[in-house]
């Protein structure tokens, strides 16, 4: 079990502080100075309620009498409310100015796409071509602002990342854009956030934020993966190209894995890049085995989840897309797994 | 100064002296007697339909709140396996559905049809059996649509129903069809409802209520029922337009045939805000009333609290797309929704501070009626504070459709209506129960709701901002809010101890009764707690200020000893004065229909046909639907008959009008207001069709020649001319004599000439190219042509059935209400096509 991915999910999803207040990204911190400003003004509201409520029932006769006419409804119900209302009003539409920046075209593209339920992640060269195609994972660039193109390929999805920004949805038939920026590196866990059906309560992805300079090398090796290299493993009779732990000895091998995956029909709904694996319609395994979660954010990815998933994705995802190969034995859920992870 | 005429010095009349005459309240009696036995049923009192209809409204709030319980058991730990998947998403739609479209808003409805003619001082409302045909289709319509979820088909698209995720390809199952029909149907009723209270209230008022003079609730009523006829016809037709889509594949929600799905959002929300308003205010109506009670003082800021009531009737209108903040609209329209919604939260900043500034000019008493008071301010205003604050878009990106907008609108409806509700069972359970209910359970009761709402909706804030979003059956652990989630179900269950021991109380105490009840336990000051009978009040009293009962110690035993108008019957029927809508001055004597059993077999057999709908047994459903329409003529047969007197005494000499025809008439008024509910729906399809031209024009053909447009404009002129001919010809006859076959066939022929037009609109679009199927344009051009189809169509049998009664002789020169409802429909009938055939044709682009 490899404990750091197992936590990096973990990282990502942990609620405490919680995101909203907790911003890692320029977008983020000015709603949440909002956010705490809202929170200061509810309370002393409720405050100042809770208070002519006292006085009211319980208070001094003079006060209660001063209370008692319309004068007070005047003063407490118009004119407090009309001055708070307005300031507010105005810082909001400000802040929802300056949020909605026009996109000035330089950022980078990403584009993701909402299907039911997981995320598809096509990362876009600047004249718009499709260069990696990734699921469920974001990779992003420190302090570099970024377009993330949002389309959905079935029904109304939206898109989270707290820490990051706010919520964008998904349409059918619409391409809505949202501009984020992250000003610290980490995971951050991501979520739909419009019911979509199903098991839309397991529909989540992980996004992380790199430095800039490895953003570029990572987006580059990614890059040339899906440019052609063959996938380690994935030409059956060579060794696969696996670091292996030489204590445990492996009793796996990656490359019966691949005939498995290709003759148990993987490849009808899965891309590999580099195979003949050329499905669209789940989520390229290209690089599945770097991921840091399985099931569209929802397990930490190591052997034994990914044999699990591919066993018995129907008990853990309900109603998900993909059969559950209870067909399988153990014996080929392993080849297959550590086929897999040997896709990064 | 008078309104119509009325001399006011008469009211000085009264109350009246001398003797009353013999038998005369046994009279009024044998008039407002129930059938025995099953004939129960076919009463349509509001004493008892009202009763019936809380009594329905409330078994949902159980059966809702119960579906709350099993999400919260599911919720209570992470990747619990109590409840699938499937049964989870169906049961968190129920309840929403339940909550919103089967307990609140025909709930305060219900309140209406039980107080509001005690306090308006009328005998009934002015259409007796259209509000037992609401609630009969309500009752029908809901159960069966609650049974659903017990064979599984549910259900399960949210209670917002967005396609296309409820559309065929993604919900192929009949369970959205549910949805669709039973929540049409039951808009259906409540809509009926709502225009009964428009006309109760404006019309049925005693002598001398000024609008100045209404109670609160009365206000609020008002405003509930013009906002229900504004706002229901959008649902009404968002339903229809996705149950075409799903039946017929018309592509209005599809964005690759030009439609899209952001047109339902704007359709649903367009109703769905001033669905929120529509249930709070008719509780804050009540709470006027509340807080005027427990310190026995007039409300502070009367005029005020109207006026906040109607402003938040207009604004609620304006605020509908800030459920769509997140959906990628322009900067310029999120700026105008924020806006609008935080106008909204002034109105509601007025109430609560009439209601604080009421509390503070008088002396409280501490009884559960309070508390529940209290409670409700304090809730609201928490809930109204966390809205202000979503209302903010930087922060509602944030805050959307997380467990923090659950923990706001729990707030916000309990606080602003399910408190207020409580309250009011308190309050008013003395007018139709023989024994109030327990004070000391009461404040156990409030004790046990005020605390659970606060543990289990309270930390749902927090959960939402720890990234906990809506609508999940589910969530990872160690995601930091297991603990908040377990307390959020704890709390869960100690609100509904709080209501359990309410039910028990209401079992142990409640014995419902109309005459023998326990009156006016908290002391109130209005007229709905004068000694009432199935007649509802003895005489109707002359009112002269707002809180008549503080105000005129003597006026109960007055009433009760027949001292003010209408102490008995005059022509031995059920009967009511109908008043002037601002001053109440009395204007004519209306003659109420007595229990039928037409209204209720309307209402089975209305239900059904959608039923049958559902299940796609298409032939039984026409059967049903041809048996609904027989009993809805039936019903109304033997109303708008000839009556042998002309005038009435209605109480000290004064003299008035039975049953007068045209526009003072409350059929009349009716009439309006169901126009403009047909009106809305047409204008609703209007905005569909120029939405989806402004999103996908590139899908849009030319029009059919302009020759065929002016052929159907004639056609429809020709037919509007008809149907004003037919109500003219009637009034040039004589009274007395026989105006001949001519007025009921020219308004068929304005029916005829209608259809004709419609089948020339569908002959002209096929030519040029047009199908339903093909286009958003396709689609929105069809779905009008059907919904002028289907108005010309009622307009027909209304035109046959006027044929009937001409046939029998009741269609007497020179004025007659059937043929001034029929010929108006008609016309109505014929401006709709005009108006169709202008907007889809004519524009946008010129005919080619």
């Amino acid at each position: 079990m490899n404990k750091g991915v197992a936590s990096g999910i973990m990282e990502a999803l942990w609620g405490w502080p919680p995101p909203v207040l907790d911003p890692a990204g320029p977008y983020a911190s000015s709603v949440t100075t909002l956010a705490w400003a809202l929170f200061a003004m509810g309370v002393l509201v409720t405050g100042i309620v809770v208070a002519a409520l006292y006085v009211a029932i319980r208070g001094p006769e003079r006060w209660r009498r001063k209370l008692g006419g319309e004068k007070a409804v005047w003063i407490g119900g118009i004119a407090f409310p009309a001055v708070v209302l307005t300031g507010l009003l105005i810082w909001g539409l400000a802040l929802t100015a300056s949020l909605t920046e026009p996109i000035t075209g330089r950022e980078a593209r990403v584009r993701v796409t909402g299907e039911m339920w997981w995320f598809r992640v096509e990362y876009l060269d600047p004249a718009g071509r499709v260069i990696v195609r990734d699921a469920n994972e974001l990779h992003l660039p420190l302090d570099r602002p970024v377009v993330l193109e949002l389309r959905s390929a079935d029904v109304v999805h939206s898109i989270w990342i707290p820490h990051l920004s706010g919520k964008m949805d998904m349409v059918p038939g619409r391409i809505n854009q949202l501009r984020v920026e992250a000003s610290r590196t980490g995971r951050f866990g991501g979520v739909c956030a419009e019911y979509c059906g199903g098991p839309h309560a397991l529909m989540g992805f992980v996004t992380e934020v790199h430095e800039a300079a490895n953003y570029d090398r990572w987006l580059a090796a990614q890059a040339a993966r899906q440019a052609g290299a063959v996938a380690p493993g994935a030409t059956p009779g060579e060794p696969a190209a696996v670091a292996r732990d030489p204590q445990v000895p492996e009793r796996y091998d990656p490359a019966r894995g691949w005939a498995l995956f290709r003759d148990t029909g993987c490849a009808a709904c899965h891309r590999i890049a580099g195979t003949e694996a050329n499905g669209l319609a789940g989520p390229d395994l290209t690089h599945v085995g770097s991921r840091l979660s399985l099931g569209a954010g929802i397990l930490p990815n190591h052997r034994g989840t990914m044999m699990g998933w591919i066993a018995d994705s129907q008990s853990i995802k309900p109603g998900n897309r993909m059969p559950s190969y209870d067909r399988l034995s153990a014996e080929e859920l392993g080849h297959i797994a550590a086929f897999l992870e040997a896709q990064k | 100064m008078s309104e119509t005429g009325f001399d006011h010095a008469l009211y000085d009349r009264f109350p009246t002296t001398g003797p009353r005459p013999e038998g005369e309240l046994e009279k009024l009696e044998k008039a407002w007697r129930v059938p025995p036995g099953w004939g129960l049923l076919t009463e349509v009192n509001n004493n008892y339909i009202g009763f019936w209809y809380v009594a329905v409204a409330f078994l949902f709030f159980i059966l809702a709140g119960i579906l709350a319980l099993v999400m919260r058991v599911q919720l209570a730990a992470p990747l619990q396996d109590i409840v699938p998947m499937e049964t989870y998403n169906q049961v968190f739609t129920m309840h929403g559905t339940v909550m919103m479209f089967l307990f609140a808003v025909p709930m305060v409805e219900a309140i209406g049809v039980l107080l509001l003619p005690q306090m308006l001082g009328a005998r009934d409302l002015p259409f007796p059996r259209l509000s037992a045909f609401a609630f009969w289709a309500y009752a029908i319509g809901g159960i069966s649509f609650f049974l659903s979820l017990f064979v599984g088909l549910a259900p399960d698209g949210g209670w917002f129903m967005y396609p296309p995720l409820t559309s065929i390809a993604f919900s192929p199952g009949i369970n959205a069809d549910f949805w669709l029909l039973g929540i049409g149907f039951i808009e259906i009723s409540a809509i009926a409802g709502a225009i009964e209270i428009i006309v109760g209230v404006l019309r049925t008022r005693a002598p001398g209520m000024t609008l100045d003079r209404m109670p609160m609730f009365a206000w609020a009523m008002l405003v509930f029922a013009f906002m229900i006829i504004l706002a229901f016809p959008s649902v009404i037709l968002c339903t229809l337009l996705l149950e075409l889509e799903r039946a017929f594949n018309w592509p209005f929600f599809d964005p690759t045939r030009g439609g899209d799905p952001l047109l339902w959002q704007h359709l649903f929300w367009f109703f769905g805000h001033p669905e929120v308003y529509i249930i709070f205010l008719p509780a804050a109506g009540l709470m006027s009333m509340m807080a005027t009670t427990v310190v026995r003082k007039s409300l502070v800021g009367y005029r005020l609290n109207a006026l906040a009531l109607v402003a938040t009737g207009f604004i609620s209108f304006g605020v509908w797309a800030h459920h769509m903040f997140a959906t990628g609209m322009p900067r310029v329209a999120t700026g105008y929704f924020s806006a609008a919604s935080m106008a909204v939260s002034l109105p509601a900043g007025i109430q609560v501070f009439c209601w604080i500034a009421t509390l503070a000019s008088g002396r409280i008493r501490w009884n559960t009626v309070s508390l529940f008071v209290i409670g409700s301010v304090l809730v609201f205003t928490m809930g109204g504070l966390t809205g202000v604050m979503v209302a903010m878009v930087p922060f509602d990106w944030q805050a959307h459709d997380t467990y923090f907008i659950v923990a706001h609108l729990h707030y916000v409806l309990i606080g602003g209506m399910v408190f207020p509700m409580f309250a009011a069972f308190y309050h008013w359970a003395g007018l139709t129960s023989r024994n109030a209910l327990s004070e000391r359970v009461g404040k156990w009761v409030f004790a046990l709701m005020f605390a659970g709402i606060h543990i289990a909706f309270l930390p749902m804030h927090l959960t939402g901002l720890m990234g906990m979003p809506r609508r999940v059956y589910t969530y990872l652990p160690d995601r930091g809010f297991d603990l908040l989630n377990l307390i959020s179900t704890v709390g869960a269950f100690v609100m509904a101890a709080g209501v359990a021991l309410f039910v028990f109380d209401l079992a142990r105490r409640f014995r419902f009764t109309v005459g023998k009840d326990a009156g006016n336990v908290y002391g109130a000051g209005t007229i709905d707690w004068l000694p009432t009978g199935l007649y509802s009040v003895r005489s109707i009293p002359v009112i002269r200020s707002r809180e008549p009962l503080w105000d005129n110690p003597e006026i109960c035993r007055d009433v009760e000893e027949g001292r003010y108008f209408l102490p008995g019957t005059v022509t031995g029927l059920r009967e009511t004065i109908i008043t002037s809508p601002a001053n109440a001055e009395p204007e004519y004597l209306q003659i109420m229909p007595g229990p039928s059993p037409w209204p209720v077999a309307s209402a089975v057999f209305t239900a059904g046909f959608f039923l049958s709908l559902t299940v796609q047994a298409y032939t039984f459903g026409f059967t049903c639907a041809a048996v609904a329409v027989f009993a809805t003529l039936r019903w109304l047969w033997e109303t708008d008959r000839p009556v042998r007197k002309r005038t009435a005494d209605i109480g000290a000499g004064i003299e008035v009008p039975i049953q007068i025809p045209g526009p003072k008439s409350h059929g009349w008024w009716a009439l309006n207001s169901l126009m403009a509910v047909i009106g809305m729906i047409a204008l609703m399809a209007g905005f569909a069709y120029l939405y989806l031209y402004g999103i996908h024009p590139d899908v849009w053909i030319a029009p059919p020649a302009v020759l065929t447009t002016g052929a159907i404009m004639a056609l429809l002129l020709l037919a509007l001319v008809a149907a004003w001919a037919g109500r003219r010809v009637l009034a040039r006859h004589e009274e007395g004599t026989f105006a001949g076959q001519a007025p009921w066939l020219l308004a068929v022929t304005s029916a005829a000439l209608a259809g004709a037009a419609c089948w020339l609109d569908i002959e002209t679009w096929n030519a040029a190219g047009l199908a339903p199927t093909n286009s958003g344009q396709g689609a929105t051009v069809f779905a009008m042509i059907a919904l002028q189809g289907g108005v010309v169509f009622v307009g027909a049998i209304m035109a046959l059935y006027l044929g009937l009664r001409s046939g029998r002789g009741l269609l007497r020169p020179p004025v007659n209400t059937t043929m001034d409802i029929v010929s108006r429909f008609l016309a109505f009938a014929a401006l709709q096509g005009l108006g169709f055939a202008v907007l889809t044709r004519l524009a946008p682009g010129l005919p080619g």
